[in-house]
């Protein structure tokens, strides 16, 4: 699917808001994530989906960080630029799943997929709260927009340079009753033993390194408790009661 | 009008286009993007006799111009596949299939073919060679010409579909390989299977791929296939299908050119959904362009 590149701007050192327009009637929810064709790489990158307007003149946001030469090349990249993306892959985050007030957690470069999910949950008459975590200040990014949503916005930097000091486990002190997280894994083996320890249920997305994206090349298999899943394909997101640390 | 039909085995295709195995799994993922009918047919997941998890992540590792795998054969197990996987596949692919079978023991493959012989959605049994041998210090059936002429035979033995070996580019001498199937009584040959690889992660100073190695597939790797493909096909007298970085109709005649009479496409399935699509709706153009009444009577003809 071809799209177009409309504008790219840095949110931090190395994390890029890009916005591309193009045939978008493949996302349908929150959480499912592109694969983006870069000229000069043999695999494409997999980006979640930090917003979208549905349509076939719709729009993608995408948020990335620059971790690699692949990354580095998108950062380059000009408005006006034409990208092969395969979008609306993964099952995303399942909305009607939530209880009234949820809790989003996310960290570092897992907080976009958690604003495209704050807007269905709002959509859908739930009540949600954010918790963002970084390290320092410094890698603080998108606080603004969640804020713009009119929900109760939690930074917890793991310095104290902003927001609650520590990890974001720091904020989780009660008053939802449901999670959604993205973030790195040693971030969510502690989210999930204070969920279990509060007793409240949740969904995590997860991230593997992957070749096709859509399901056939078995490269991001994990076992879960409901058996074998493609990370890909029947993920990224995966409910708490299945994960198998 | 171009003809791009060929025949395998006495099994005629509408065209040479074969999707590799572990590139295209059962169908169904791709047969929900393109009617896959369109193929000449495609060769599906490796399986093995029991269920197999595979290795550890990560499995997947990027190159220029290609990429480094090591699933571990991830796949249901032969039951599973003809219970279920072959009556759901009849729903949306309405040709006959490849069967890849692969086993860690002559045994196992023995089973799994005798198993799938009897299936009529199976047009040929490829069998992959590249797996280690359990019984035989894990050393791969498909490195030596007796391993590989082992397992022919004994395949051969229990099967009446046509069985293709498919053979391992990780050999000094592919031809005495081929050639030992060939005498064992194998009814053509697949090549080449991936390329042992290995990238180091810079950062983390490790490997990249959790099980250090790989099989390393792509565009990077077609120079080879096709090298490999002449040699075999000249020293042999069955069909080949031919396989290894095809990403292009003209990769295709190329590969036919080479001596292969049908063509696999592997990794280009996984980076471009639709390229399978995108090449048999080239093909005839190209074919004209230059100046190619027929697909069959190019086989081998850089050599003939």
């Amino acid at each position: 699917m071809k799209f177009v590149l409309q504008s790219q701007r840095a949110l931090t050192s190395n994390v890029y808001h890009m916005q591309l327009t193009g045939d978008t009637t493949a996302v349908t929810k929150p959480g499912q994530f592109v694969q983006i064709q870069l000229p000069g790489f043999y695999l494409r990158r997999p980006i979640s989906i930090c917003d979208w307007q549905a349509g076939e003149n719709g729009t993608l946001d995408l948020i990335y960080k620059v971790v690699g030469h692949g990354t580095e090349a998108m950062a380059d990249m000009q408005p006006g630029q034409e990208l092969d993306l395969l979008v609306g892959l993964g099952n995303g985050f399942d909305v009607s799943g939530s209880e009234e007030a949820p809790l989003l957690i996310g960290g570092g470069v897992g907080v976009p997929p958690m604003y495209g999910l704050c807007k269905e949950l709002i959509k859908a008459g739930k009540k949600p709260s954010v918790v963002l975590g970084f390290n320092t200040a410094d890698e603080v990014f998108w606080k603004e927009e969640f804020e713009a949503l009119g929900v109760n916005v939690t930074v917890t930097t793991v310095d104290g340079s902003m927001g609650v000091k520590g990890f974001v486990t720091a904020a989780m002190n009660g008053g939802y009753d449901y999670v959604y997280t993205c973030g790195p894994e040693p971030m969510f083996k502690a989210i999930y033993k204070v969920m279990d320890e509060q007793g409240v249920s949740g969904q995590f997305s997860f991230e593997e390194r992957m070749a096709c994206g859509f399901g056939v090349c078995m490269g991001c298999s994990c076992k879960t408790k409901y058996g074998n899943k493609r990370i890909c394909r029947d993920g990224p997101v995966l409910v708490k009661e299945e994960i198998i640390w | 009008m171009v003809s791009t039909k060929v025949t395998l085995s006495g099994w005629t295709l509408d065209n040479p286009l074969i999707p590799a195995s572990g590139t295209f799994g059962y169908g169904k993922e791709f047969s929900e993007l393109w009617d896959i009918n369109m193929l000449g047919s495609f060769s599906f997941k490796g399986t093995t006799l029991e269920p197999r998890f595979g290795n550890p992540t990560p499995r997947i590792a990027e190159c220029t111009a290609g990429m480094i795998n090591a699933v571990g054969l991830q796949n249901p197990g032969i039951h599973h596949v003809i219970e279920h996987e072959l009556p759901e596949m009849k729903k949306y692919f309405h040709k006959k299939v490849v069967a890849n079978i692969s086993g860690f023991s002559i045994d196992e493959y023995v089973e799994c073919c005798r198993l799938i012989d009897k299936e009529d959605q199976v047009g040929i049994i490829e069998v992959n060679v590249s797996c280690p041998n359990v019984h035989g210090g894990g050393m791969a059936f498909g490195t030596s010409p007796e391993n590989a002429a082992a397992v022919t035979k004994a395949v051969k033995a229990v099967t009446t579909k046509p069985v293709y070996i498919k053979l391992s580019p990780n050999v000094t001498d592919i031809v005495a390989v081929a050639k030992a199937c060939e005498d064992a009584g194998a009814d053509g040959l697949s090549l080449i299977n991936t390329m042992l690889g290995m990238r180091i992660d810079l950062k983390t100073k490790k490997p990249v791929i959790a099980n250090t190695m790989g099989g390393f597939s792509g565009p990077a790797i077609f120079p080879v296939a096709v090298r490999m493909v002449y040699q075999v096909a000249r020293a042999v007298n069955i069909p080949i299908i031919g396989m290894g970085g095809v990403a292009t109709a003209e990769d295709v005649i190329e590969m036919m050119l080479a001596g292969a009479t049908a063509v696999q496409i592997g990794a280009q399935n996984l980076v471009d959904p639709y390229v399978c699509p995108k090449i048999i709706n080239e093909l005839p153009e190209v074919m004209q362009k230059y100046r190619i009444n027929s697909l069959e009577e190019i086989i081998g003809g850089a050599w003939k």
